[in-house]
């Protein structure tokens, strides 16, 4: 449901951006950007990766200072680059990357930072009167005296939002707040803001997923390359021709074909390893990853798929049970060996784990293939065929950059993924561990990365697609398992479970009758 | 007031900051020259005549510079892979040791063979001596900055307990220090006459060398890589504790370089005061230099003028030569500040 039917014409503009420019170095980032959101209104900023978008809105909050133009909240102008001011006015902001201290409870993150230095003493009872009547008008169920630790990633979120709402946020931005929550928490979240609309809040809503887009806004503003390139009401638009106008062209996703399955290129027989605090470690998985067929791991985020991810990768050894490879055993099993047998690893993490953001392309691109010929021999490095092969790869992977020489915290997620899947699929991998790959990219990216692992398969790689996007795991899996508190579901060929029957594993049902669910 | 994070910081800035920070120290010793009640100008000159202005001043610099090169270098390469050795005092010191109980005539070699011999046995003495807290944050985590630090002190005093018993000399009068070294083990000067040794040579060569591992080998890539960031460095199949332990060894080595020129280029035996802190300052250097081993022979220079050329400074007006420990505090926090912000720009509010 949306607020086109409420929002009228003459609603007053609360938030308009005058002409904004940002520039980092020879990048514009923002373009002479001009927007306006008026009350009760849900605007959606789209657009691919590096598009501006989360520039312009950290231009808006105050993180960033704009090279020219102007932000006027409620009529009057905000003094750049200071978030406060923007807390004052009532912006709130919800980040991609949550902005909680996991050692507090919610009532003290939601209270952070409200509290004058001077007077240290909280009302407590009136700050938790406040969250709970807040939680209630708005939907948002969280226990205000739960560890953030401890809360589920939905939760959290439900946290920022209150964290906003609590300060009198009335104007609220998104960054990719569905990015990180299952079908359901995204309705939930729906909810909240249509509460939120109805209450006189005016949301900025960044996404990259179209049919979201089309659920919850009522005007839509694309970015492209840091210029506004359309504006129009939701309701004259579409899925196609949103996309269309996001990457300057159309698109298409790829078309998954059946494939032919061969032999078992790793199994893993009654796999045991220990839980790593909160997450759960696998419990006597049982798996073949065959030649020439996508594996899908269903499950809900925290469920034994890290567990599952780091034994692939060579990161930790079964505590019991045994992993091979095509037949030979592997007791010493690490990183190196899980590469040198012909292991594509593409982690879950490519800011983190996948890439070292100061070093440059040419140093990402060989991080896992430093030790062998042509890059390096006893010992000494041969940088200028390093260079050549990740001039191959930007060519190859059409990854975007000023060079093989620039710092890889430069480029935009999508463009890091491809230098990542550069690097592993240049080897001709037997088998691919594919951890949330297109987790936070845009279509054209994850169009992109889906073709290039379903162009694997079938040149008969075994691939191993981990995802919480379960039509991802539905549209390229040719079978799929569930993963749910480190056990493995039995496998379910193509099209013959619906989403909510996989939804019925995941909720970790089945698993002790599972004789009578698998035949 | 507050940092916003520069995303790509240009080379201009890169390279204009470190320099400013070295100028800001000139005009803040000035100030306190000032204070002191001389004339700023007339001792920041003498500091530079005294550390530059004749044959003698300048060999002098070079000559303290030479354990600083050595120091700052194993502190730059240990940092680079985010170890953090706070040892190099005590390597040294094991370097040093190594020299005088093997120079002394326990090994009656010609010196073509025994000074590479000396060299190489105190590089491994001060491997050794920085491999027991690398293996000890490796094994079970211990923190290195804990252990390296106060192994100087026990070290220290364990070279003290030498001194004044199996190593003590003779011939000494009964003050603490060893015999000396026998001429077969004493480092010849690089041009007659001058009183200049080849420690200073070997420390250039070995500033070149730490670059070349760095940059030109397996090692050096694999160093930077655990040290900007361990977990994607893991990922990726490099063997993390293995390059930490290298990396140990290497940096244990070069501290224990400064040691044996000491020793052999400079004094010609062990006493307590064979160093007056290096392996701090070593610290310093490292820093100044931003961890490049080619800048850490500059930032040696720098640090060593300013030492020698404050001594005959204090001497000529009368101004402490605390002065040049103020110098080089304020020229490490600068230099921390201009670090910073290379990568941070400040906005007003």
């Amino acid at each position: 449901m949306t607020g086109r039917d409420r929002l009228q014409d003459d609603a007053p503009v609360v938030l308009r951006l005058n002409d904004i420019t940002k520039t980092f170095g020879a990048l514009t980032a923002n373009d002479a950007v001009s927007l306006s959101l008026c009350r009760g209104e849900v605007i959606a900023l789209l657009g691919e990766n590096g598009a501006g978008k989360t520039t312009l809105m950290n231009i808006l909050f105050g993180q960033y200072t704009a090279d020219s133009g102007s932000v006027e909240v409620f009529g009057a102008e905000l003094p750049p680059g200071n978030p406060r001011a923007a807390l004052d006015a009532g912006v709130g902001m919800v980040h991609q990357h949550f902005t909680l201290a996991d050692n507090m409870t919610v009532l003290e993150n939601v209270t952070l930072g409200t509290r004058s230095l001077w007077r240290p003493g909280l009302d407590r009872a009136a700050a938790r009167a406040k969250i709970l009547k807040l939680a209630q008008d708005f939907r948002l169920s969280v226990d205000p005296d739960a560890r953030v630790g401890a809360l589920t990633v939905g939760e959290r979120q439900r946290v920022e939002i209150l964290k906003a709402l609590y300060r009198d946020a009335r104007i609220l931005i998104l960054d990719e707040p569905t990015a990180v929550l299952t079908p359901q928490e995204t309705d939930d979240l729906f909810e909240t803001l249509s509460e939120a609309v109805a209450k006189g809040l005016s949301i900025v809503f960044i996404s990259h997923k179209l049919h979201e887009v089309m659920a919850i806004s009522d005007r839509v503003l694309i970015l492209r390359h840091g210029k506004l390139v359309a504006e129009a009401r939701t309701e004259d638009m579409d899925k196609h021709r949103l996309a269309a106008l996001m990457v300057g062209s159309d698109v298409a996703a790829p078309e998954v074909a059946p494939s032919e399955p061969g032999a078992a290129l790793m199994s893993l027989q009654g796999v045991v390893t220990p839980d790593q605090g909160n997450a759960p470690g696998l419990k006597a998985v049982t798996l073949a990853l065959r030649a020439g067929q996508i594996t899908g791991l269903a499950g809900v985020s925290g469920n034994g798929q890290a567990a599952l991810a780091d034994l692939i990768g060579g990161l930790i050894q079964p505590a019991a049970g045994t992993l091979a490879l095509a037949d030979e055993n592997h007791p010493h099993w690490t990183p190196r060996e899980a590469v040198q047998s012909g292991i594509a690893r593409i982690p879950e993490d490519r800011h983190k784990t996948g890439t070292i953001a100061d070093f440059d392309l040419t140093e990402n691109a060989i991080l896992e293939s430093y030790r062998d010929a042509p890059f390096s021999r006893r010992g000494w490095m041969n940088w200028g065929r390093a260079e050549a092969f990740t001039r191959g790869v930007i060519d190859t992977y059409d990854v975007r950059c000023p060079g093989p020489g620039t710092r890889i915290r430069l480029l935009s997620g999508g463009n890091m993924q491809k230098l990542i899947l550069g690097r592993v699929l240049e080897a001709e991998p037997r088998i691919i561990l594919a951890n949330q790959p297109v987790r936070g990219l845009d279509i054209g990216a994850v169009n992109y990365v889906h073709s290039r692992l379903l162009e694997a398969r079938d040149n008969g790689a075994a691939v191993l697609l981990i995802s919480e996007d379960l039509d991802e795991i539905m549209t390229l899996s040719d079978v799929i398992h569930v993963i749910s508190e480190g056990r493995l579901s039995p496998e379910f060929p193509r099209g013959t479970m619906t989403p909510a029957e996989l939804g019925v594993w995941m909720a970790g049902h089945g698993f002790d009758d599972e004789v009578a669910h698998a035949s | 007031m507050r940092l916003e994070p520069i995303a790509n910081p240009t080379l201009a800035r890169s390279i204009s900051l470190p320099f400013a920070a070295i100028a800001a120290t000139v005009v803040i010793a000035s100030l306190l020259a000032m204070a002191a009640g001389a004339n700023p100008f007339a001792v920041l000159g003498l500091i530079l005549k005294g550390a530059a202005g004749s044959k003698f001043a300048l060999l002098e610099t070079l000559n303290r510079a030479t354990p600083l090169i050595f120091t700052g270098l194993a502190v730059a390469v240990a940092f680079r892979a985010k170890l953090w050795n706070i040892g190099a005092e005590a390597q040294l010191y094991a370097g040093a040791l190594v020299t005088v109980v093997l120079g002394t005539g326990a090994l009656g070699w010609p010196s073509g063979l025994l000074l590479p011999t000396l060299a190489v046995l105190a590089m491994l003495a001060g491997a050794v001596v920085l491999l027991v807290p690398a293996l000890l944050k490796v094994r079970f985590g211990v923190d290195e900055v804990v252990t390296t630090l106060l192994f100087n002190f026990i070290f220290l005093l364990f070279i003290s307990m030498l001194l004044e018993g199996p190593l003590k000399d003779p011939m000494g009068m009964g003050w603490p220090k060893s015999a000396r070294l026998i001429p077969e083990a004493r480092l010849p000067r690089i041009f007659d006459g001058l009183r200049l040794h080849w420690g200073f040579a070997l420390a250039l060569i070995a500033a070149g060398v730490v670059w070349v591992i760095e940059r030109r080998t397996t090692l050096g890539y694999e160093m930077r890589a655990v040290g900007l960031n361990r977990e994607a460095a893991q990922f990726a199949g490099i063997p993390v504790n293995a390059v930490l332990i290298k990396t140990a060894l290497l940096s244990g080595g070069l501290a224990a370089l400064a040691g044996f020129s000491e020793a052999a280029g400079l004094k010609g035996n062990l006493t307590l005061d064979l160093s007056p802190g290096f392996g701090y300052t070593g610290i310093i250097v490292a820093m100044l230099a931003l961890l490049n081993p080619l800048a850490v022979i500059a930032a040696a220079l720098f640090v060593a003028g300013i030492f020698v050329g404050a001594d005959s400074m204090s001497r000529a007006v009368g101004v402490p030569t605390y002065l040049a420990d103020i110098m080089l505090a304020t020229a490490l926090l600068l230099m921390v500040l201009a670090i910073l912000l290379t990568r941070f720009r400040v906005v007003r509010e």
